[in-house]
């Protein structure tokens, strides 16, 4: 009783330590001075309120989940229901539904809703990408963003300096991020693990410095802006067209509305997304994609059987590399900017935080997780101030109850004959 | 009498100043069953490392066929047609059984990025192929009601089988075993022997194996290689090295 007891006080006490300097503290700014001052009454009570909930939560540990686990209604999925949600013919149904509805809904959404929408699709690519590389051949990469980077500034760049569209640009942006994957790849060989992170991580960085400081080509720090959005076959969606080029509601007769172009964005962020679902989906039940995940499982045995694991390594990296280098470009489109502020380490923890959320190696689970990761932080802007506090309550939730990921993984079933 | 298949020379391994391996002979005929035998940390280990390309041997050759293949990297020794198994097992274990054995298939199957992606006719075929032969092999080694189980949640018995069918599934020319009846039920360790006569009669493959368990090397062995401290002891029959001096020496110490 007594070390529940000192448990207890600890724990209260470490409640008014972590919250009251970060709720009990307002600084101001006063001219050009930062004061600091105590927070109103009602804050205090709260914190207050929180530390005694927690001196009892710790004191009466035991007795409260003994009464948990006797309740019979348990807010607990039943094993069934998981396993049904993870079967692969079910996935295959959910993913038709979702198609059909993603591909429907924008013409009632609202504009902010689509905009968002797109957003989550730049994600759910890079999800898919980065899955690739972390949840299917196991290779922790922290510098995922690198790639990304690289297939913006790809198009970007030829299409301020040499005015080449979207679409002939996008192939080329993959390409070129996949080259990067596939030079990165090569010094790595050896590592695994941490080591491999580390490496990674400070690949990420070399880039964004990289294209921060070569201010001739990339404008440094101010980016480059104005760049062109991608054309229906060749009708734009502006208000007025460029030189030789014609509107798209011209073209159709139709009232110009600037929403078509939002819709528009959102679609080809759709196409691409499940463009790369379909690609990563056919190459998990293809012999590369189940060597990458022997390469995961035991390396060594790899070897033993003739498999030759730097072709398999240097796959998934330029893999993986290709459809952030898609993603980018599309992100590079979108925003018509791009700055190396926009490719910074948090860009690269949130991709992988998607695929871990998701289940490792899950693709649906990345599309699920895409949307939570990107949609929580913006329905939630009035608590914006506590979005990091957040993320990482979710991310201990998570590893306490499902830390296998929302929709794990779940082994393709192979028919036998009988 | 048969062919050589393998034939080992002078082979030695240098770890900084341990010579774990020095001047180690062995040779392999077609479809025989060789034994390595000796006691613990003799060097038996680091011999098979050194023939499946795990370790580069610090001198002597290895000749398969006729081919030297000392120092290739491991995963060009095993296309090579020379397959092993590992002593403590190295199954993917969160794969099923039958994707253990579709990927050690991948060699014989069409790699096509393409054809994969538009799951072609003849892709789709080399498919079916492989997961036919799969099949086979999980019914030679019994697992067939296990094929979508995770390799490993299967029982430790079930385990070693399913990796021995792993490598029979890279249609190999010598298998090597290393110590397969550790950790087996006496009743197991009978089946691993039908098993390795199977292979031997019904598909042709020469078998090189560590063991420790003396009634299995003596029944099933046509040759026994002895090896103490890294260094050849005897070589000869299973009759003559149970009745050599030195060995029964080496295992149970002096009298």
């Amino acid at each position: 009783m007594t070390r529940n007891l000192k448990q207890a006080l600890f724990s209260a006490l470490l409640v008014w330590a972590v919250a009251y300097p970060v709720l009990g503290l307002k600084l101001t700014i006063v001219g050009i001075n930062l004061e600091v001052h105590g927070t109103s009454t009602a804050t205090l009570i709260t914190i207050a309120v929180c530390s005694v909930l927690m001196f009892l939560r710790v004191l009466f540990d035991q007795q409260i989940s003994s009464a948990w686990k006797s309740s019979p209604n348990m807010p607990v999925m039943p094993a069934k229901a998981s396993n049904f949600l993870t079967l692969p013919t079910t996935q295959r149904w959910i993913i038709i539904a979702l198609i059909v509805g993603a591909l429907v809904w924008p013409f009632f959404g609202s504009r902010g809703a689509v905009d968002i929408a797109t957003l989550v699709l730049i994600y759910v690519m890079l999800g898919l990408g980065l899955n690739i590389v972390v949840g299917l051949a196991g290779l922790l990469d922290l510098g995922y963003v690198g790639f990304y980077a690289v297939g913006a500034y790809s198009y970007a760049l030829l299409s301020h300096y040499y005015g080449l569209s979207f679409w002939i640009c996008l192939p080329i942006a993959g390409l070129m991020a996949a080259t990067f994957g596939f030079l990165l790849g090569f010094p790595v060989l050896r590592l695994r693990g941490d080591y491999l992170a580390i490496v990674t991580l400070g690949f990420g960085e070399i880039i964004r410095l990289f294209l921060r400081n070569l201010t001739d080509i990339t404008g440094g720090p101010n980016g480059i802006s104005n760049i062109e959005k991608p054309t229906f076959f060749g009708l734009t969606f502006e208000r007025k067209a460029a030189e030789g080029l014609q509107t798209f509601h011209e073209y159709f007769g139709l009232e110009y509305n600037s929403i078509n172009k939002v819709i528009f964005l959102y679609l080809v962020a759709l196409f691409l997304a499940l463009f790369a679902l379909f690609v990563i989906n056919r190459l998990l039940r293809m012999p590369l994609g189940r060597a990458w995940e022997a390469l995961r499982e035991d390396e060594i045995a790899c070897r033993a059987l003739g498999l030759n694991p730097t072709i398999i390594k240097l796959s998934a990296f330029t893999l993986g590399a290709c459809f952030a280098g898609f993603a980018g470009s599309f992100f590079a489109a979108r925003q018509g900017l791009v700055t190396p502020e926009s490719f910074t380490f948090i860009e690269s923890a949130t991709i992988l935080a998607i695929v871990v959320l998701g289940g490792m190696g899950s693709q649906l689970g990345v599309v699920l997780a895409a949307t939570v990761m990107i949609l929580l932080p913006e329905m939630m802007r009035e608590f914006s101030e506590y979005r990091m506090l957040m993320f990482g309550a979710l991310m201990v939730l998570m590893m306490i109850w499902r830390p296998q990921g929302l929709l794990p993984m779940q082994r393709p079933h192979m028919e036998l004959r009988k | 009498m048969s062919r050589e298949i393998l034939k080992v020379e002078n082979l030695s391994m240098r770890f900084g100043g341990l010579l774990a391996v020095n001047g180690v002979a062995l040779s392999v005929k077609e479809k025989q069953v060789v034994a390595l035998i000796g006691p613990n940390g003799a060097g038996k280990t680091t011999v098979f490392n050194c023939l499946t390309g795990f370790y580069k041997p610090s001198g002597g050759s290895i000749m398969l066929d006729g081919e030297p293949i000392e120092g290739l990297p491991g995963h060009k020794i095993a296309l090579k047609g020379v397959v092993r198994t590992f002593q403590n097992v190295r199954l993917f274990k969160d794969m099923t059984a039958v994707e253990n054995l579709l990927i050690a298939q991948h060699r014989h199957l069409n790699t096509n990025f393409l054809a994969g992606l538009f799951k072609t006719p003849g892709f789709r075929k080399s498919e079916r192929e492989a997961m036919e032969f799969a099949e086979y092999w999980l019914d030679k080694v019994n697992l067939k009601a296990f094929a979508n189980r995770p390799a490993g949640t299967l029982a430790y018995g079930q385990q070693r089988r399913l990796e021995i069918a792993r490598c029979m599934m890279t249609r190999p020319r010598i298998l090597m075993l290393d110590e397969p009846a550790a950790g087996l039920n006496p009743k197991e360790t009978e089946d691993l022997k039908a098993l390795i006569s199977m292979l031997r009669e019904e598909h042709n493959v020469t078998v090189l194996l560590i063991e420790h368990d003396m009634k299995l090397v003596m029944s099933i062995s046509d040759h026994i290689v002895v090896i103490n401290q890294g260094t050849p002891l005897a070589d000869g029959t299973p009759e003559q090295i149970r009745d050599n001096p030195e060995v029964i020496k080496a295992y149970l110490g002096e009298a």
